[in-house]
């Protein structure tokens, strides 16, 4: 009887600490239950991709297979080829992703600079139009694009598709730019004026290096939102054939049958990011730590 | 020269380019939804598009139907969401950092591809696809958006009035309905909108976890685009309009600027 030992102040804590570690444990149990919710699908993805049937969900024995149907775009067994479409939207989403964010940096940035240089009244009015994009819906963004298209009489392709995704990419740039220039020294870009840099040169010598932090998350934000997109496409893409992996997907599982090469191509890309953010984590540790020190 | 250099020298004048882009892509498609509404395939003025919305029943319930699915699921993800964001937030994880990405992750895969995996994810238990694998689907599909901006928002909250209102003798449920629940009000805000809004104007997820078998509101509208053909496009534009109130009203509710925020956090 090791309690009679105890004050009943102390048996008390003890009490209060077992509640707590129960606690704990029921807490964190509901985080994991979450989380196992969640990656259920995506395991299925990848457990999936190693087994070549052509119906998901269908096990049909492990084989690297449809991984090497996916580089070599050919199906050595079924001697057919692999949906070049695939390959299409690939390269159309990484296109298309890469010109939009490209756009939207550089507009967004220019734009940051002027809006924060506005008076109050006109700066609200211009913020409240940024803010538009971010909050429609992509259905609603794609619609009145779309009406904008047939109004002008734009025949929609390529174009009207990159036009469409700097609208909603841009946004984000203004505002990942914002904060680093309430950072700046506002009076650096008049000095350089005053030592006679033209304004292209005090942009690109002064104010860049100060804002590149920004103006890369606002790029890196573009380029995920513009490959996450299936809504604004899907209206402004017109119907000359033109696809991205959503729209792809989309066209696919209406149709019925899903390509099955689509399976290892998102396990690698998840896999990609899984390590991508590991690293990243990793070095903003070791960093922190260091500046603990 | 001078000139040139005096205008492109102040600094208010480098939005001009994105103001006009703004109103251009942003403004005038916006309008033309008023317009497409209000007239016919001739161009004339007529009030007929929008009343054939509320003279179709099939319209007037599927729009119902749609909010009432989108309220639920929101209702449903804060539900799950906030003790998952407090859980994150209050206890002492090793990684709580870690923990937010894991919730993140997932939405790096393609939320169609994601849809299907989760519809064959029924089948191979032979779930019925029907309401509940709708709402399953959806609060799967948005509940990071529901996480992160009460996570965000928990985590910069003071805990020192946590411990003060410990130290004036409230219990654990007094702290929580009136320090900590007020305090998370903004990113409970944040949240709601960012589930609310894209759950009400889906089109694809629904028509992909049902097999078709139920149709959102949303659905509606891209069918009128999609397969209605040219005449179809006014009732589409009198639809969207209803959908653009609906944010509208929705958008007064919280911080937008603050939602927005978040949703670029979380990408």
């Amino acid at each position: 009887m090791k309690n009679q030992n105890l004050t009943p102040a102390q048996i008390e804590a003890l009490h209060r600490q077992r509640n707590m570690t129960i606690k704990r444990v029921f807490a964190q149990s509901y985080l994991w239950l979450l989380l196992l919710l969640l990656y259920a699908p995506i395991v299925l993805i990848i457990v999936f991709s190693f087994t070549k049937s052509k119906v998901f969900g269908n096990w049909t024995g492990f084989t690297v297979q449809l991984y090497e149907n996916l580089f070599t775009g050919y199906d050595r067994v079924a001697q057919v080829h692999v949906d070049p479409n695939l390959y299409h939207s690939l390269f159309y989403t990484l296109l298309i992703a890469l010109i939009a964010a490209t756009f939207a940096t550089l507009l967004g940035t220019l734009a940051a600079i002027g809006i924060f240089n506005m008076r109050q009244k006109r700066r609200k009015t211009i913020q409240f139009l940024n803010s538009i994009p971010m909050i429609n819906p992509d259905i609603l963004t794609g619609i009145s694009l779309f009406l904008l298209f047939v109004f002008l009489g734009i025949s929609r392709g390529l174009t009207t598709v990159i036009i469409a995704h700097v609208v909603f990419c841009t946004p984000y740039v203004v505002l990942s730019v914002m904060p680093r220039l309430t950072k700046m020294n506002p009076n650096i870009y008049e000095a350089a004026l005053d030592l006679g840099a033209t304004p292209f040169q005090a942009l690109r010598k002064v104010m860049m290096p100060e804002l590149w932090p920004g103006m890369l998350s606002g790029f890196i934000l573009s380029i995920t939102l513009s490959i996450d997109d299936f809504g604004v496409t899907f209206f402004t893409k017109g119907s000359g054939g033109l696809d991205t992996l959503s729209t792809f997907i989309y066209a696919d599982a209406r149709k019925g049958g899903l390509t099955p090469e689509l399976r290892p191509l998102f396990s690698l890309i998840f896999l990609t990011m899984l390590v991508l953010l590991i690293i990243i984590n990793w070095r903003a540790d070791k960093q922190s730590k260091q500046q603990k020190k | 020269m001078n000139k040139l250099t005096a205008i492109f020298g102040s600094r208010r004048t480098w939005a001009w380019p994105y103001v006009l882009f703004l109103v251009l892509f942003v403004v005038l498609p916006l309008l033309l939804i008023f317009v497409y509404t209000f007239t016919d395939p001739q161009g004339h003025f007529t009030l007929r598009n929008f009343l054939q919305f509320f003279q179709t029943s099939e319209a007037v319930n599927t729009f119902i139907y749609s909010l009432a699915i989108a309220l639920l699921t929101t209702i449903i993800c804060l539900l799950l969401g906030y003790p998952a964001a407090y859980i994150m937030a209050t206890a002492e994880l090793k990684t709580p950092a870690v923990m937010a990405m894991l919730f993140i992750l997932p939405m790096w895969i393609n939320f169609l591809l994601r849809t299907i995996a989760t519809v064959e994810l029924f089948n191979m238990f032979s779930i019925p696809l029907g309401e509940g694998a709708l709402l399953y689907g959806m609060c799967y599909d948005f509940l990071p958006f529901m996480i992160y901006p009460i996570y965000n928002t928990l985590q910069k909250m003071d805990k020192s009035l946590i411990e003060a209102a410990h130290d004036l003798g409230a219990n654990g449920r007094e702290v929580f309905a009136k320090v900590i629940l007020p305090l998370s009000m903004p990113g409970i805000y944040s949240g709601i909108i960012m589930v609310f809004m894209p759950t009400v104007s889906t089109f694809a997820i629904a028509e992909l976890l049902t097999r078709n078998k139920i149709t959102l509101f949303g659905s509606l509208i891209q069918r009128a685009f999609g397969e209605g053909g040219l005449q179809m496009w006014n009732y589409g534009a009198a639809l969207s309009l209803i959908m653009l109130i609906i944010i509208g009203l929705t958008s007064f509710f919280g911080n937008n600027d603050d939602a927005a925020d978040q949703k670029g956090g979380l990408l």
